[in-house]
């Protein structure tokens, strides 16, 4: 037996077997937790409000009669509890985040930091405007940025992701289809677009039309030229697609668009592929939203909060919506109403309250400034390098659909499983008990068994390495039958594979008490 | 470049991997007239931490901080004070640089905390259920006029006169193209005649309570009268905080709730990101927007928590989905869930109480300034004060005393005369016996 310094036996000893259930229903590390409901009592809080007094109560007849049910607990209790909740989660600070098309890249600290100095976390959206000019003028900047960037003259700043910014774009193309005194009610969608996009469609009031793909992963350019007509308001297409490639006939298929009277719609969730290498205003494109919680690193949050801007083309510029931002002699100024609106502008509505995520705004603006126009171009470059090694690695084992190059993510599909009895599920689920987030499964639709990976520009040579060996190595121990590791997989995560049907078919939405309340004062 | 851990000697073996010659290969897709160089761009190379960080703090200070300065402004985004374990908790790497929990095994603790705020919401607004978050109070609203359309197959919502005007503009930007919105008249401090407004066309009325003026709207009478005609309630709620005194919207009747959280856990931030709160009856729960999380079991029989009912949502419907949201509030809704979380049921409705009380007073000593008088009678932490002249020049000049001293009516309604001399006034916590006399005292001087 070895020892250490101080004596002590350091040997692993001889094999044990697996150890017994604990007593406490906890891991090691690993906690379970109760719900909040389930923890708290009365009495208790973890903030320190003094009684107030009111006098002369101004809340009329409409006061409270019953309690809320809000449990009580202590600071201790409330870190301890979301301390151990969030061990429970995967983190692109914890490892590669392979997921295609959602872009999980690094998320620099220092935004945060810019975004909770006081006088931009705590401004509020109606406070004079003479007393927010630097707010104005880091919006002023961001829009610089982005509308140099694409290439584009105007960008509308307030939506608050991206299927909002797509929402946006399209009233926007509504609004000029409409002050040309014309009535088109068609948009055209590819078939590998991402749901919302259709979706979006719909709700601008529009009725969705499928533009196929071809084999290649391109969209069907020919198909989509024969589906333009006079009723056709606008085609959306993502570019780079959702099969991870450029459509290489996009400023063919821009004029074939125009000349039909239509606008060009660009799902821009893959401009973090070519930002700073390409702008996408020459390409022919009317509207684009950038997700700044992609391209520009404003972090996901577990689901948000996103942000879509929406940059535009001269033809559709005059119709952004409220609020604008102009500049005159005394500063900037934010127009909120239509009446007052610069010569010219013609907005379609409002989108949201105030003016925007100007928390993602000042967290994109310090990436931005970090990266640099050099930087911005690297990272592109990067995260198309590090995709097509992925492919370039994986392609003899698994199966890619498509030949390469590839633009920011690698497009795989499940032929390379086809008689294994492992499905693209389970070799993603297998991927967690090896420390992996899964890759995007099952999307885009127009492959078998899709799997997108999204690598980024955040890893290193070395995490690519280790990841390509694992994934290889997966895909061949699928090959051969050792099955063990699929079957059920994860096995080593917080929980087994969840079962969904249960929850749709009756769904628990809430925790009920299983007594009444009391009134707590 | 600190960001970006790929030397030179890595891109070119990973180029020789690929057998690409260069990075331009793998471009080679890209139309030859539209690939730029470095040139084409007229804005500055990269900076390191300590520069970015300079010029950003230069431009955060030509604003003024609302803690900086004796601070009265309200109309749909309030200044709470925030406990410092919220900002710790949010900023976990595991909370804030995780994507949506799509892989539930590996994202229980976004799971369960979103399983939590659903019953915290539906506990506040009194509601049976409640979505996982929207983008803020209102998009939520606009969605709730569009699930009511679909509800009840009628076009027309009607929005009361005191629901805010950005939500009110945000809502016809939609409900106008699948229906028709009508507004109900303007009027400060007093409810308006919704009732007679109803007819069998009616999909939903739209009552915001407190309203924009601060005026608190019993929404029972609305609620009969909208379910006697086969039309839905949806009430709104601007100032969360206030259903820690009033009575909640679903005891009052109403079927749909879309309120703004930003009270609870989040700063101001110039107007986002915010989190909208959804909640509604159960029997409505297929017709309702956004994500929601729902309990379930593991193979191993443990309870656990997923994503649920999507096939109401656009990556499985496409354009036949309920709502083209892909995306919640995550860590805005987080944020509002651990301070609610700290601050339990006690913390709560000690914290209403503070707000009450200290805008009461305020209200009393700014009524009590000779030309001024108080325009809502009944209201929780917001009212409305009724000056000799235009309140948007009296609040540039407080303003340049230091003092911002609430939202004149014409910033929201810049072509309603009635508006004018309106001046919407707010207290919280936040607000000082110091705060409100320096408001009054400079108020007095202004208008004599």
């Amino acid at each position: 037996m070895t020892m250490n310094a101080i004596g002590r036996p350091t040997s692993t000893g001889a094999a044990t077997p697996p150890s017994p259930p604990t007593i406490s229903g906890d891991r090691g590390l690993d906690h379970e937790e109760p719900l909040l409901f389930e923890l708290g009592r009365a009495g208790v809080s973890g903030v320190d409000i003094p009684p107030t007094e009111i006098s002369g109560s101004r809340l009329g007849d409409l006061r409270r009669k019953g309690a809320i049910g809000l449990p009580g607990l202590s600071e201790p209790e409330i870190v301890r509890h979301y301390v151990r909740l969030s061990r429970m989660n995967y983190a692109i600070d914890a490892g590669l985040y392979p997921l295609g098309s959602c872009t999980m890249k690094h998320n620099p600290r220092l935004n945060e930091k810019m975004a909770r100095l006081p006088g931009f976390g705590d401004l509020h959206p109606l406070q004079p405007q003479q007393t927010t000019q630097g707010a104005l003028v880091l919006i002023a900047e961001l829009m610089r940025w982005l509308t140099t960037l694409t290439g584009m003259p105007a960008v509308a700043m307030s939506p608050k992701a991206g299927a909002h910014g797509e929402l946006c774009g399209l009233l926007t193309i509504r609004a000029a289809v409409a002050a040309r005194g014309e009535k088109r009610t068609r948009v055209l969608v590819s078939s590998s677009a991402h749901g919302t996009n259709p979706a979006t469609a719909a709700l601008a009031g529009f009725s969705v039309d499928e533009v196929p793909a071809k084999d290649d992963g391109h969209v069907d350019a020919d198909a989509l030229e024969k589906m333009l007509g006079p009723d056709v308001a606008a085609i959306m297409l993502t570019n780079p697609n959702a099969c991870g490639l450029f459509e290489k006939r996009v400023k063919e298929i821009a004029d074939a668009v125009h000349k039909a009277g239509a606008y060009f719609y660009c799902d821009g969730a893959n401009f973090n592929a070519i930002a700073g290498r390409v702008r996408p205003g020459d390409l022919g494109i009317d509207a684009m939203h950038i997700n700044l919680h992609k391209t520009f690193s404003t972090p996901h949050g577990g689901g948000g909060p996103g942000s879509g801007p929406v940059v535009l083309s001269v033809a559709l510029a005059p119709f952004a919506p409220l609020p604008l931002l102009v500049q005159d002699g005394h500063g900037f100024r934010l127009v909120e109403d239509r009446e007052n609106v610069p010569p010219g502008a013609r907005p379609f509505g409002r989108m949201c309250a105030f003016h925007g995520q100007m928390g993602m705004f000042v967290r994109a603006l310090a990436y931005m400034l970090s990266h640099g126009a050099d930087g911005v171009r690297q990272a592109s470059e990067d995260a198309v390098l590090a995709a097509n090694y992925i492919l370039a690695s994986l392609k003899d084992t698994l199966s890619a659909p498509f030949e390469g190059p590839c633009m920011h993510e690698a497009l795989f599909d499940d032929s390379f499983l086809e008689g294994t009895g492992v499905s693209t599920l389970d070799f993603a689920k297998a991927m967690i008990d090896e420390g992996y987030h899964p890759m995007t499964m099952y999307f885009p639709l127009v492959v078998h068994g899709a799997m997108l990976i999204e690598p980024t520009e955040s890893e290193s040579k070395e995490s690519l390495d280790r990841f390509i060996h694992v994934m290889r190595a997966l895909a061949e121990e699928a090959k051969a039958g050792r099955l063990e590791r699929f079957a059920g997989a994860p096995h080593l995560a917080p929980r087994r594979r969840l079962d969904e049907t249960r929850a749709a078919r009756k769904p628990v939405l809430r925790w009920t008490p299983k007594v009444l309340p009391q009134a707590a004062e | 470049m600190r960001y970006l851990p790929l030397t030179q000697d890595d891109r070119r073996v990973m180029l020789g991997r690929i057998g690409a010659p260069n990075i331009d290969t793998l471009f080679r897709d890209v139309p030859k007239e539209a690939v730029v160089g470095r040139e084409a761009f007229a804005l500055p190379d990269h900076q390191g931490e300590l520069e970015v960080e300079r010029a950003l703090a230069r431009l955060a200070a030509k604003n003024v901080a609302a803690g900086s300065v004796p601070f009265f402004c309200g109309a749909g985004a309030y200044r709470h004070h925030v406990p410092a374990a919220v900002d710790h908790l949010i900023q976990r790497s595991e909370f804030l640089t995780s994507y949506t929990p799509y892989q539930p095994e590996i994202a229980q603790g976004t799971l369960q905390y979103l399983y939590e705020f659903q019953t915290q919401v539906a506990m506040l607004t009194g509601m049976e259920v409640a979505n996982a978050s929207l983008y803020d109070g209102s998009t939520a609203t606009s969605e709730a006029v569009l699930m009511a359309q679909r509800l009840t197959r009628r076009p027309k919502a009607i929005l009361s006169g005191g629901l805010h005007p950005h939500y009110a503009g945000t809502v016809e930007t939609l409900g106008a193209l699948s229906g028709t919105v009508v507004r109900a008249p303007l009027t400060p401090g007093r409810a308006e005649d919704l009732i007679s407004l109803i007819d069998a066309e009616t999909a939903c009325v739209v009552v915001q309570s407190p309203d924009v003026f601060g005026l608190i709207r019993d929404l029972r009478p609305v609620a009969e009268a909208a379910h006697a005609k086969g039309a839905l309630l949806i009430a709104v709620v601007t100032e969360i905080v206030s259903l820690g005194l009033l009575e909640s919207p679903g005891a009052m009747g109403a079927d749909i709730v879309a309120a703004e959280g930003q009270s609870i856990g989040n700063g101001l931030n110039f107007g986002g990101p915010y989190v909208g709160l959804f909640a509604t009856r159960e029997k409505f729960v297929r017709q309702m927007p956004g994500r929601l999380a729902g309990e379930t079991v593991d193979t191993e029989g443990r309870r656990g928590f997923v994503l649920t009912l999507s096939t109401r949502e656009q990556h499985i419907r496409r354009e036949k989905a309920t709502s083209n949201i892909c995306t919640n509030s995550g860590l805005c809704c987080l944020a509002f869930t651990i301070h609610l979380a700290l601050l339990g049921e006690e913390g709560f409705v000690r914290l209403a109480r503070a707000n009450h009380a200290r805008a009461a007073a305020l209200a009393e000593k700014l009524a009590a300034v000779p030309g001024v008088s108080l325009v809502t009678q009944s209201f929780f932490n917001e009212f409305t004060l009724k000056l000799p002249n235009a309140a948007a020049q009296i609040v540039d000049h407080l303003a340049e005393r230091n003092i911002l001293s609430g939202v004149p009516g014409s910033r929201l309604l810049p072509h309603e005369p009635v508006a004018r001399d309106l001046l919407i006034v707010a207290a919280t916590e936040t607000t000082t016996d110091e705060d409100a006399k320096a408001f009054a005292d400079a108020l007095g001087e202004c208008l004599s």
